[in-house]
């Protein structure tokens, strides 16, 4: 299928971005890696009047470091966040994430940041990003905010980006050290998350000092689980100490059901995810 | 109507397009290379893989004008002077296709998983070509022709050897 006619403008700086969003107003779409804008341009599910490409903008792209964080420009592919040294050394989660995001080909033009902004609860990228505890960067025409992941993402496919404002960047805390797995389980090879646990931990000394985790589809927004990150604080990285931990995975979560499986299959399936992805991020 | 100027196959390349024209669509029916296939409306079989600056994308999800001043290789810019690249050959020794749809975007994406990893395990095959959906052959042969590629040293060669801004390392063997 074939989208709807529309305008096309490419801007080269975030600031002739916003000034052509500003002056679209609600008629404009804007385009990033276009992996899950174009299929809805092609269903027709959307037709915006102008389409604002942000793919020849320079200073979106690529990966740096700040201090104690590592900075992600929202028009980083996939693949190149993959490719990052930087990212895989301080924010493994992240890597581990997205390696398993849809093929290689959609992996070599999709977006970190039309990736977060799309915000589908079973989207791969949102759960490690909430776990990390990552800032995002949102620009719009009265400057630069800070928002913190608890507070980024709103709803179904709803996030703090408003309109007019783009996603300019991601600044992920550097988790240094610390033991990483994401457990996507799918039926077949290539599918959406059913359910998926993303967990990164720092033991010491054979205990779990510190944990955190984050839940893929559990509910219409990526969640963490505040329970087992608690829970497994000064417990051995035992299989037994985790199991009991990771019981608590489904708490306070809203899952959906559908065809690949109901509500309660899915808490089921996070308990045991969660279990799997601890042991795994703590080396056990 | 945008104007786009764009290298395919190692030929240059300035039109006129729609810019909701799927760059699929401009290959086949703007520039008649019908080598490069559509096989869904969802952009998951991959039948219309082609690389765009040397790494494979789903041509069916990417506009023309995404394109503009960057490099297309399609499955026609592979076979130099009659002679196929290793990878159409190996697919042909290895039996590697039954109808052949699924081809053209199985032997772009196949160079695409040599490139990254020359000496790919099973695994790793399997995993590469993971956006490709063949509804003939259980893709076990796919699988061996890969390997025999590799084994040939298929690893690059997706560029069609001209002075193009293609990011492959590497001459087209
Ligand atoms: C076959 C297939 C399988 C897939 N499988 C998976 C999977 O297993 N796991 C997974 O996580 N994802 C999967 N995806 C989705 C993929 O990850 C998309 O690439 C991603 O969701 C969107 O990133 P993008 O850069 O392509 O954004 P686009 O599609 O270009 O944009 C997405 C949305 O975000 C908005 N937007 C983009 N960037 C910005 C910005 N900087 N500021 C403000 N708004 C912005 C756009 O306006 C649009 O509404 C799949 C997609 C396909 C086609
Ligand atoms: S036609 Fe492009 S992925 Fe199916
Ligand atoms: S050979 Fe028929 S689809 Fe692959």
């Amino acid at each position: 299928m074939i989208p709807a006619s529309f305008d096309y403008v490419a801007p080269t700086s975030v600031a002739d971005a916003l000034a052509a969003l500003a002056e679209a107003g609600d008629d404009a779409k804007v385009l990033a890696g276009g992996q899950s804008l174009l299929p809805i341009l092609r269903m027709r599910l959307n037709a915006p009047e102008k389409v604002i490409d942000l793919g020849r903008i320079e200073e979106l792209k690529g990966v740096s470091e700040d201090g104690d964080h590592v900075v992600i420009g929202a028009m980083t592919t996939y693949a190149d966040v993959l490719a990052s040294d930087l990212v895989r050394q301080h924010a493994g989660l992240l890597t581990d994430a997205i390696a398993e995001v849809a093929d290689p080909q959609i992996r070599h033009r999709g977006t970190v940041g039309g990736a977060l902004v799309h915000a589908d609860p079973a989207g791969d990228v949102g759960a490690p990003a909430l776990a990390l505890e990552t800032e995002f960067v949102i620009t719009g025409s009265g400057g630069e905010r800070t928002v913190a992941a608890a507070d980024f993402f709103q709803d179904l496919f709803e996030t703090a980006v408003g309109e007019g404002e783009l996603l300019t960047a991601i600044r992920v805390p550097k988790h240094t050290g610390w033991g990483h797995r994401y457990e996507k389980f799918v039926r077949v090879s290539h599918q959406w998350s059913i359910v998926a646990v993303a967990a990164t931990v720092r033991v010491d000394g054979g205990t779990i000092a510190e944990a955190r985790i984050g839940l893929t589809n559990m509910g219409s927004t990526p969640l963490r689980a505040t329970a087992v990150e608690q829970a497994l604080v000064g417990k051995a990285a035992t299989d037994e100490a985790v199991r009991e931990a990771c019981a608590a995975a489904a708490e306070g979560t809203n899952p959906p059901s559908d065809l690949n499986g109901d509500s309660d299959y899915r808490r089921h399936l996070a308990t045991v995810l969660a279990r799997r992805a601890v042991l795994a991020a703590a080396g056990a | 109507m945008t104007r786009i100027s764009v290298t395919v196959d190692g030929v240059d390349y300035s039109d006129e397009v729609e810019p909701r024209t799927l760059l699929v669509h401009y290959l086949r029916e703007q520039l008649g290379k019908t080598g490069t296939v559509v096989g869904c409306d969802t952009s998951n079989c991959g039948a219309c893989t082609v690389h765009l600056d040397g790494r494979s994308v789903k041509s069916c999800n990417v506009l023309a004008v995404q394109a503009d001043g960057h490099d297309v290789t399609t499955i026609e810019g592979l076979a130099k002077d009659g002679e196929l690249h290793p990878m159409q050959q190996a697919f042909h020794d290895c039996h590697a296709l039954q109808c052949g749809y699924c081809t053209p975007g199985m032997i772009m994406q196949a160079i695409d998983v040599l490139n990254d990893t020359p000496d790919p395990s099973e695994e790793q095959i399997r995993v590469g070509l993971e956006g490709n959906l063949c509804r003939c052959t259980g893709y076990h042969n796919i699988v061996k022709a890969v390997q025999q590629a590799a084994g040939a040293g298929a690893t690059t060669g997706s560029s069609a050897g001209t002075t193009s801004g293609s990011t492959l390392g590497g001459e087209p063997v």
